[in-house]
């Protein structure tokens, strides 16, 4: 399998990362090396068996569903680049 | 005594006895680091809040309330939260990030006592093997090959943790691996690294690379320092529902226990092509120190080898590109601005984000998107089930531990591995990531040193939780290997 320049531009907006057209080629050769290197992975017989879902076989831990903390939300916002009221301001999102 | 030539466990002892005070012994460190600044392997120096804790250790020391840890200067990897003290994660977008809490690890090294000298540097989001893809520039490793002064790498992720250890900067460091990223770079330095069982440790406050393979442990100089700090490292924690409830057991009694009576695996797939002679030879002379000590050398086989690298590159970037998608310039870290929401986004994390995590966050994103998830992420994920399979086999059949090199090669220099093709550079962790992928606890030991003057480390599987083992049979090696090796400084 590899990945042509209009499958980079689509990878690149999925993962929302800004690519420039000059790093479109040179990211294309890296991706596609990469993929050539798992390629062979295709070749195990993988019949009748489960994907690894849990490496330590263990039940998820629960807890009571009660609050434990909070009003600290000067706290919270204290790293963001943009606040307002303890709300984080962004661009508009819908129009 | 010359208070950088301590191990930490003579260090505590000098403690106790009152030869030395917990300021004399933080201060004698940042002194070294100061004098190390060539091998940048310091990210932020952080001498005011050591010389407080150190002082707040000498109170605690004169009233008899020593804690496990008390006054022991520590670097952490710049990859846990530390409260109030900017953490990087070696990357430019987090480069204004100032925690408001404490990572589960360090917070349980500063409750046993600890001094924290700074943080350390590490290749970005944990993602390299050499140290090379810091935003904070690369670590220059304290060892040359003789005769030369080219400068080599330290390994990688845990490139600062592993150089500042070497270079006597610390007692200890924190670090974290995902694929190799404590053993590696502990091989490559001649110090210790443990990569404990999945579990073992709280991720909590720990930046996330690859949650089903990520894992904090110790890199100190000796066996011994390294089961005195996962002693104190590890243990159960409610908020990371990985950790597991298990007590942590005294790792520092399993030091001597000694191999009588234990059953060694030599896995034969582990022979790679072209693997160098020295390190074929390394990994003899460590099998017969194991039989001269009363261990018995069995070979195994583990079939599913050579799948692990490739399936890794698969699973870690998958889990990588939905961990660092938080990245998005609004919480913490970097903004930049785009002409609407979603170009703040792509603006953000391009600017933000170095090389190899563009690239891990690209690959991983391919094998999880539609059409290609099953054949790509659900196969890799399989591969997981058969390679731990491997190792269960082997433990059942009545192995209690895995003997294999660490590392293909001894350090390698700065640049030189910055080809086009990145392949190159992950073949450094054909020996390692295998044990990431099976969630098993592996130990990297110094074993010798090179034609070029250059560490080796061997490294060891154990069964699950079973790091009390690991640290007995290290602890053979590192006696039969003769003393512990540091480098000359080149760097003062």
């Amino acid at each position: 399998m590899s990945v042509d320049e209009k499958t980079v531009r689509r990878i690149a907006h999925l993962a929302r990362i800004a690519v420039t057209d000059d790093e479109v080629g040179p990211l294309q050769g890296e991706l596609n090396a990469i993929l050539a290197f798992v390629e062979q992975l295709g070749a195990v017989d993988v019949s009748g068996v489960e994907p690894m879902t849990s490496v330590t076989p263990m039940a998820m831990k629960k807890r009571e569903d009660v609050v434990t903390e909070g009003g600290r939300a000067a706290e919270m916002v204290a790293n963001a680049p943009e606040t307002e009221d303890n709300y984080f301001l962004v661009p508009k999102v819908v129009e | 005594m010359d208070p950088n030539e301590l191990t930490l466990a003579e260090a505590r002892d000098a403690l106790k006895a009152k030869r030395i005070s917990a300021r004399e012994l933080t201060q004698a460190h940042l002194d070294a680091m100061a004098k190390a600044r060539a091998l940048n392997a310091f990210v932020r120096e952080t001498p005011d809040l050591a010389l407080k804790m150190a002082d707040e250790a000498d109170r605690k020391l004169a009233s008899g309330e020593a804690r496990p840890l008390e006054g022991i200067p520590l670097g952490i990897k710049d990859l846990f939260c530390t409260e109030g003290v900017t953490t990087t994660a070696g990357s430019k977008i987090l480069e204004t990030f100032v925690p408001p809490y404490e990572s589960a690890v360090s917070a349980n090294l500063w409750r046993d006592g600890a001094v924290m000298l700074g943080k350390l540097n590490l290749d970005e989001f944990a993602m390299g093997s050499s140290n090379e893809t810091s935003a904070y520039g690369n670590v220059v490793s304290p060892w040359r090959r003789r005769g030369s002064d080219a400068q080599l790498v330290p390994g990688g992720s845990s490139g600062g943790s592993a150089a500042a250890v070497a270079a006597r900067l610390c007692l200890g460091a924190t670090a974290t691996d995902t694929g190799g990223s404590i053993r590696q770079p502990a091989a490559f330095t001649g110090t210790v690294g443990i990569k404990p069982t999945y579990g073992r440790c709280s991720r909590w406050g720990t930046v996330a690379f690859a949650s089903s393979l990520d894992q904090a442990g110790p890199i100190a100089r000796t066996v011994r320092d390294c089961a005195i700090l996962l002693g104190s490292m590890a243990g159960p924690d409610a908020r990371d529902t990985t950790c597991v409830d298990l007590p942590v057991p005294d790792f520092e009694a399993a030091v001597s226990r000694g191999v009588n009576g234990l059953t060694i695996g030599i896995p034969k797939e582990y022979r790679v092509d072209g693997m160098p002679a020295e390190i074929q030879k390394l990994w003899d002379d460590g099998a017969a120190w194991l039989k001269a000590a009363g261990a018995t050398i069995k070979e195994i086989s583990l079939p599913h080898t050579s799948s692990a690298l490739p399936a890794y590159y698969i699973v870690a970037p998958a889990e990588a590109s939905s961990n660092l998608a938080r990245y998005d310039g609004v919480r913490y870290g970097l903004r930049v601005s785009g002409k609407d929401i979603a170009g703040m986004y792509e603006n953000t994390r391009a600017a933000g984000f170095g090389r190899e995590v563009k690239r891990r966050i690209m690959i991983g994103t391919y094998v999880l998107s539609a059409g290609y998830y099953d054949a790509y992420y659900v196969r890799a994920q399989k591969i997981r089930t058969l390679i731990k399979r491997d190792f269960e086999q082997a433990y059942a059949a009545g192995v209690d531990a895995i003997l294999t090199p660490a590392t293909p090669s001894s350090a390698f220099g700065i640049g030189e591995k910055a080809s086009a093709d990145p392949v190159e550079m992950y073949l450094n962790d054909v020996f390692t990531v295998t044990v990431n992928m099976a969630g098993l606890p592996g130990i990297a030991v110094p074993a010798g040193i090179d034609g070029q003057g250059l560490p080796l480390g061997l490294q060891l599987i154990g069964r699950p939780f079973d790091e009390e083992t690991l640290f007995a049979v290290a602890q053979v090696i590192e006696e039969a290997a003769g003393r512990t090796i540091l480098p000359e400084p080149w760097w003062s």
